[in-house]
């Protein structure tokens, strides 16, 4: 699943961040995804328990889902992303590469397919709380 | 925190020489130089990928004659091997959509690619550029360690021009050059090799202009008969398999 490989660079980075800090023991990862990713959470969760080192036993890992906003550079009008608008395929495009969506969705005001994500892309990780 | 570009060496860690093909503008053939040299690696034995990284205008895909193939999932993304090559582009994901990406977008469209395909063990990736020195080949520098560059010219002034900016930046940025390649050639002059030498960079190959090509276009056995399938060849054995 490809939520393994994100879950993968999320538990790296947070171990690069911790040992940045000279943190030993990690209490909470907050992690934010963006909805145009469409990640799968379950499993994104799963694989993060799974690949977590020793010095993350204890800790929570905080998922918040973000909308994603999109904005016109044509026309300037904003509008939310809504996969129920999308077929099968295109969302599942969307879910591998999030830029792919300029291929496959247009401005519902002017039709442009220029439009630039402002929030919600993909997986960030925002912060991390831990005890040295 | 962007996570993704923590694993990318990783992803990447199995692979043996890391080669983009390049150039400083469109239209010099790097496509075809990328694709015949990525071929003529994997008839020589070799585990060899192909990253069509110019996700604007993907052309890869045709020359090899990509049809109904799809990467898998299994903890990333898996490439399709397709003529013996491991292979992956936007198009997997795009389609024949045109995908209108401005910077930012290459540079995630890039960052997302390598942080979750897996390519497996592989004795060489080859790059095939987008022209220019922008995003990708900045990003690129910045982020895949032990990348090298293979650029590819015309006999063109306005081409070469290009490839002096090209190679001042990634001698700047301490990136080795394997050589420049000097496609569609169509006379005998010697100013792009004597050009070349004088920028301290060695001068792999002439390939003259070949009327041929675009029939072989799709065909990979017509496409191997080609002069500069031929002529890469012989690069690839003086230069890149040692």
């Amino acid at each position: 699943m490809h939520e393994w490989a994100l879950a993968e660079a999320v538990i790296t980075a947070a171990q690069q961040i911790a040992e940045k800090e000279k943190l030993k023991e990690i209490r909470e990862v907050h992690i934010k995804i963006g909805e145009l990713q469409q990640m799968e959470r379950d499993i994104f969760r799963f694989a993060l328990s799974q690949l977590k080192p020793a010095s993350f036993k204890n800790a929570t890992f905080r998922i918040s889902t973000a909308k994603t906003k999109l904005t016109c550079r044509i026309c300037e009008h904003i509008w939310l992303f809504s996969k129920t608008k999308l077929d099968e395929d295109t969302a599942e495009a969307i879910h591998f590469v999030p830029e792919v969506a300029h291929a496959y969705i247009k401005c519902p005001k002017c039709g442009s397919p220029d439009f630039e994500v402002i929030e919600g892309r993909g997986v960030w990780l925002e912060n991390i709380k831990g005890v040295r | 925190m962007d996570p993704r570009t923590t694993v990318i060496n990783e992803r990447l860690s199995r692979t043996g020489r890391i080669i983009a093909v390049s150039s400083g503008k469109g239209g010099v053939g790097k496509s075809l130089v990328a694709t015949t040299l990525a071929l003529e690696l994997a008839r020589r034995g070799c585990k060899v990928g192909l990253f069509d990284l110019d996700f604007t205008s993907p052309s890869t895909h045709l020359i090899i004659g990509v049809k109904d193939v799809q990467p898998k999932e299994d903890k990333g993304i898996i490439p399709p091997v397709v003529k013996g090559l491991a292979y992956m582009s936007l198009i997997h994901f795009s389609g024949d959509q045109a995908a209108p990406l401005r910077g930012a977008d290459v540079s995630n469209a890039l960052i997302e690619l390598l942080a979750v395909t897996q390519w497996g063990e592989l004795d060489f990736l080859v790059l095939d550029m987008p022209p220019g020195i922008g995003d990708a080949v900045l990003d690129l520098v910045r982020l895949v360690k032990r990348i090298e560059f293979l650029i590819v010219t015309t006999p063109s002034r306005l081409a070469f021009e290009t490839v002096k900016k090209q190679v001042r930046l990634l001698q700047d940025l301490k990136v080795p050059i394997i050589g420049v390649v000097e496609n569609m050639k169509m006379n005998h002059a010697k100013n792009i090799e004597q050009e070349t030498e004088k920028l301290g960079l060695k001068f792999l190959a002439e390939i003259p202009y070949d009327a041929k090509v675009e029939a072989a276009i799709g065909d990979v056995t017509k496409l191997r008969d080609t002069t500069i399938a031929k002529r890469i060849r012989k690069v690839a054995a003086s230069n890149i398999v040692q």
